[in-house]
């Protein structure tokens, strides 16, 4: 039914540019027009169109609340409580659909043919008042349609609306990261203290296995339980793994490839590194767990070393290989940016061409690199499917590279799979730990950011 | 020292510092060769599929069917495969046990029935008739075909019994094991056998979250990144926005996963572990992406065209929508083409919004429960079953396929189409 709505919306709209165009070449053959004809046809489908769908999509978000309030106002009276009404409203629900098993009451099925009614009412009502209000809209717009109307404008107008509000839609989304993530945090430290998140040592999510509504916000059932330390140190410590081998092989090519690689090298080898980085991660968690895991297992036991077959360093070194690039081209940009004097002065000082590097160059590119080096950490933080299949999922607090770890982002992943509650705690964290991740990777991001951007006008 | 060492060693440093340059690039083009061949060698096996041709008695009484009858399509329909098929098998080996009849109806995938079913429907001259069939092998069985299973380990801890074994070699010398392409891993949908197990319903989920994704990220991103480039005055506002999206670019996916768990589908109520939903979200995480693209491709667009078409009378409007717009299309194509590919890879927020579902139907419209390609990948990998390891290769060379095909695209869009200013 809405789609037919809204289809009839668009083809009224798209015949009605027809229409005001044909009125426009009418006009023409007398008088002369104060823009193009088609603007005419553009003027009368917006105010067809436009006028017609903003009511039929509030209507659609508003229905179904208000349909509930008229169903539950009967009951609202009797002091039951949110919980109860709701419940009630969805056997209403599943009544009116016919998919009610439960036990019927005269008051559930007056409700529920109450229900099918208000429906009935508000679909034909919605399709009455949004067609005449479409109707009356393009009648106003047509008898307004004369030789010296300005269309042009008007148009031009709401088309750059139209523009605005499309760039609004990263700050819609940035505000719907925030709230969704704030909301359900608030929530999970109204259960549990900040500071045992903060501070705590332990984390055990599936401890928190909740029964029933009472014991979900008895708080002593979760002393010990989200203490989010072991996870945060987990989380650095295979970043700092992966930069442990991205830093120095990111680096070195990306400074060989800018200063000594011939026209041909790098045309050849800049874009065959650069597909590290386009392979999905789930690839990388697969290579991981499947080879370079157990790999390290044997590798450890031919050494006499104990290897978990899930260690930090088998996912921390794939994440590695996988930000070798961000670094690597980075830094190469950051280089080659580096202005042709300063090499030229220190060559004519007697340096050879690694001296220039290592003594003119990178003091130059400083802050460029450092800014690529903590767009790499933020990347290796968030980085999730290399953790969650390549790495454990218990969280150990332990700085032992061949233990396994686990941390924010496979945790997230761990606490959601499957069916979630809202209003668990235990999902609440999931929450709590995204946030925490939103705010660490904005802090890298900004920070790197501002420290290229500095660097770039420097040079500029 | 003298000068004459000093500067033996100064250039022995240089000579070393542009080998470290070297050997790091190695390293980094072997880690790509080393994975590639890891993945290949594993993966190209699942496109091979071992089948066992066993001759088939289509006799009336064992189908306890009329047999001066030829019987209709719903005889067939109706008849009672199961029993058939186990005395079948049975005629392997003759004198087998309760157990072994068991183990022998085991070296079959359990489709056997509709198999058999299917083969005297389409020949239906067959029936009381002995002839050849062609039965899909078990796992275990296409597994120890194909090498990838050791056949030397001690029975207890394999999965094919000596037994198994003795009559599938047997099988083997008679030239009735065949290996064929394998065309039901691009057909089928999900399944928890691995032999039967296909991609069908993961690509057909990829395919409608990547439509709704470009349907929702394209015009929305093209819109905004003109607005910002040609009409948004100069104020802390569109400061404001020009930050936020490059901050956007760079949020974990798994935050996006969050918004759409939180938004799209607490708040919202959209269904849960469907591509639309999936779709919404992947567009939101690579709306910043096409954005930046389109405004770099609309920078470059040098201003003498404005000019142009502002002195020749046209308004602002006219001017970005006819000259403008059109010139930096290819660029902005190209960058949408790449976040696609991007969000074509991405697993992590698809499996917050439940897109990990079992799914052994293949969806027909962005609304019933899929999964995804790169999550199907997820869930093979995660089940213990050693069939599953090929097919996880074989399902991350389709993946790679499609992300290397969709890369030339977006580069020979911008090679073919782009003009260069100069």
């Amino acid at each position: 039914m809405n789609s037919v709505i809204f289809l009839t919306i668009v083809l009224l709209a798209l015949s009605s540019y027809f229409f005001g165009r044909k009125k426009a070449i009418l006009i023409q053959s007398n008088k002369r027009l104060t823009a193009l004809p088609k603007f005419y046809g553009y003027y009368l489908a917006i105010w067809c169109g436009a006028p017609a769908f903003l009511l039929y999509a509030l209507w659609s978000i508003f229905e179904p609340s208000i349909v509930r309030f008229f169903i539950l106002s009967d009951y609202s009276s009797q002091g039951l409580l949110e919980g109860e009404l709701n419940l009630f409203y969805e056997k209403v629900k599943s009544l009116s659909r016919n998919q009610y098993s439960g036990e019927l009451t005269a008051e559930l099925q007056r409700s529920a043919e109450k229900y099918l009614n208000f429906r009935d009412i508000a679909k034909w009502s919605k399709v009455v008042i949004v067609l005449s209000l479409l109707i009356a809209s393009t009648g106003y717009a047509y008898t307004k349609i004369s030789n010296n109307t300005k269309t042009r404008e008007p148009v031009e107008i709401f088309l750059k609306g139209v523009f605005f509000l499309s760039s609004l839609a990263a700050i819609l989304t940035t505000i719907g990261i925030i709230f969704s993530l704030l909301f359900q945090t608030i929530e999970f430290f109204q259960v549990i203290p900040l500071f045992d998140f903060v501070f705590g040592m332990h984390w055990y999510p599936a401890k928190a296995f909740v029964r029933d509504a009472s014991e979900a916000l008895d708080p002593s059932m979760y002393s010990d339980t989200f203490g989010a330390v072991p996870i945060f140190a987990g989380t650095f410590f295979i970043a700092l793994i992966a930069m442990c081998v991205a830093i120095p092989i990111g680096l070195l090519s990306g400074i060989y490839m800018a200063e000594y690689a011939s026209k041909r090298l790098r045309q050849y080898a800049k874009p065959v590194i650069e597909i590290l980085a386009g392979i999905p991660t789930v690839v990388y968690g697969f290579f991981a767990a499947l080879t370079v895991g157990p790999f390290l297992k044997d590798l450890g036991l031919s050494l006499g070393l104990e290897v978990s077959a899930e260690s930090a360093l088998a996912a921390g070194g794939v994440m590695g290989i996988m930000i070798i690039p961000f670094i690597s081209s980075l830094s190469d940009d950051v280089i080659t940016s580096v202005p042709q004097n300063l090499r030229d002065g220190s060559y004519a000082m007697g340096a050879t061409k690694s001296e220039t590097i290592k003594r003119v160059i990178i003091p130059a590119a400083l802050p460029g690199i450092v800014g690529s080096i903590l767009l790499g950490v933020s990347r290796a933080i968030g980085e999730t499917m290399i953790v969650v299949m390549a790495s454990g999922l218990a969280a150990n607090l332990t700085l032992n590279p061949l233990e396994s770890t686990s941390t924010i982002t496979a945790q997230i992943v761990v606490i959601l799979i499957g069916d979630q509650q809202f209003g668990d705690p235990k999902t609440q964290a999931a929450f709590a730990l995204g946030l925490s991740l939103f705010i660490v990777t904005l802090v890298l991001n900004i920070v790197a950011l501002s420290v290229v951007k500095k660097y770039r006008e420097k040079y500029e | 020292m003298n000068k004459e060492e000093r500067l033996i060693k100064r250039y022995k440093a240089e000579k070393r510092f542009q080998f470290y340059g070297k050997a790091a690039i190695f390293m980094a083009l072997l880690f790509l060769v080393v994975f590639l061949t890891k993945i290949f060698s594993t993966g190209y096996t699942a496109f091979q599929k071992t089948w066992l041709v066993i001759p088939v008695n289509y006799n009336a009484d064992l189908l306890y069917l009329d047999p001066d009858k030829k019987p209709t399509t719903e005889d067939i329909n109706d008849a009672d495969f199961y029993e058939f098929g186990i005395e079948t098998f049975i005629t392997l080996d003759p004198n087998a046990s309760e157990d072994q009849i068991m183990e022998l109806k085991k070296m079959f995938a359990f489709t056997f029935e509709r198999e058999l079913k299917y083969y005297l429907l389409d020949n239906p001259d067959s029936f009381g008739k002995t002839v050849d069939v062609k039965l899909t092998a078990s796992d275990d069985l296409d597994q120890v075909f194909k090498g990838n299973y050791p056949r030397d380990i001690p029975e207890n801890r394999r999965r094919a019994s000596d037994y198994q074994l003795k009559i599938f070699d047997k099988l083997n010398e008679d030239g009735r094991v065949i290996s064929e392409f394998n065309a039901s891993f691009f057909t089928n949908a999900d399944s928890r056998e691995a032999e039967l197990a296909g991609i069908a319903s993961s690509f057909m989920g990829s395919l409608f979250s990547i439509l709704v994704c470009l349907s929702i990220a394209f015009p929305v991103a093209l819109l905004a990144a003109v607005y910002l480039e040609e009409f948004a005055p100069k104020n802390r506002f569109t400061d404001f926005i020009e930050v936020n999206i490059n901050n956007l670019a760079a949020v974990p996916s798994i935050v996006f996963g969050l918004l759409g768990l939180g938004v799209l589908l607490a708040v919202f109520g959209l269904p849960r572990s469907t591509p639309l939903v999936g779709g919404i979200t992947l567009s939101l995480m690579t709306l910043p992406t096409i954005i930046i693209a389109a405004r770099a491709s609309l920078k470059a667009v040098p201003p003498s065209i404005r000019e142009a078409a502002l002195a020749m009378g046209a308004s602002k409007m006219q001017t970005t929508m006819h000259h403008t717009v059109p010139l930096a299309l290819p660029g902005t194509l190209s960058g949408t083409i790449i976040g696609l590919a991007q969000a074509l890879g991405e697993t992590a927020p698809l499996i917050l919004i439940g897109m990990v579902a079992f799914v052994n139907t293949i969806p027909g419209t962005p609304m019933d429960p899929a999964a995804s390609l790169p999550v199907q990948i997820y869930i093979w990998a995660e089940s213990a079953e050693r069939g599953f390891v090929e097919k996880v290769s074989a399902c991350i060379m389709v993946l790679l396929f499609f992300l290397i095909f969709m890369n030339l695209g977006a580069q020979l869009i911008r090679h073919k189409f782009e003009k260069k200013w100069n």
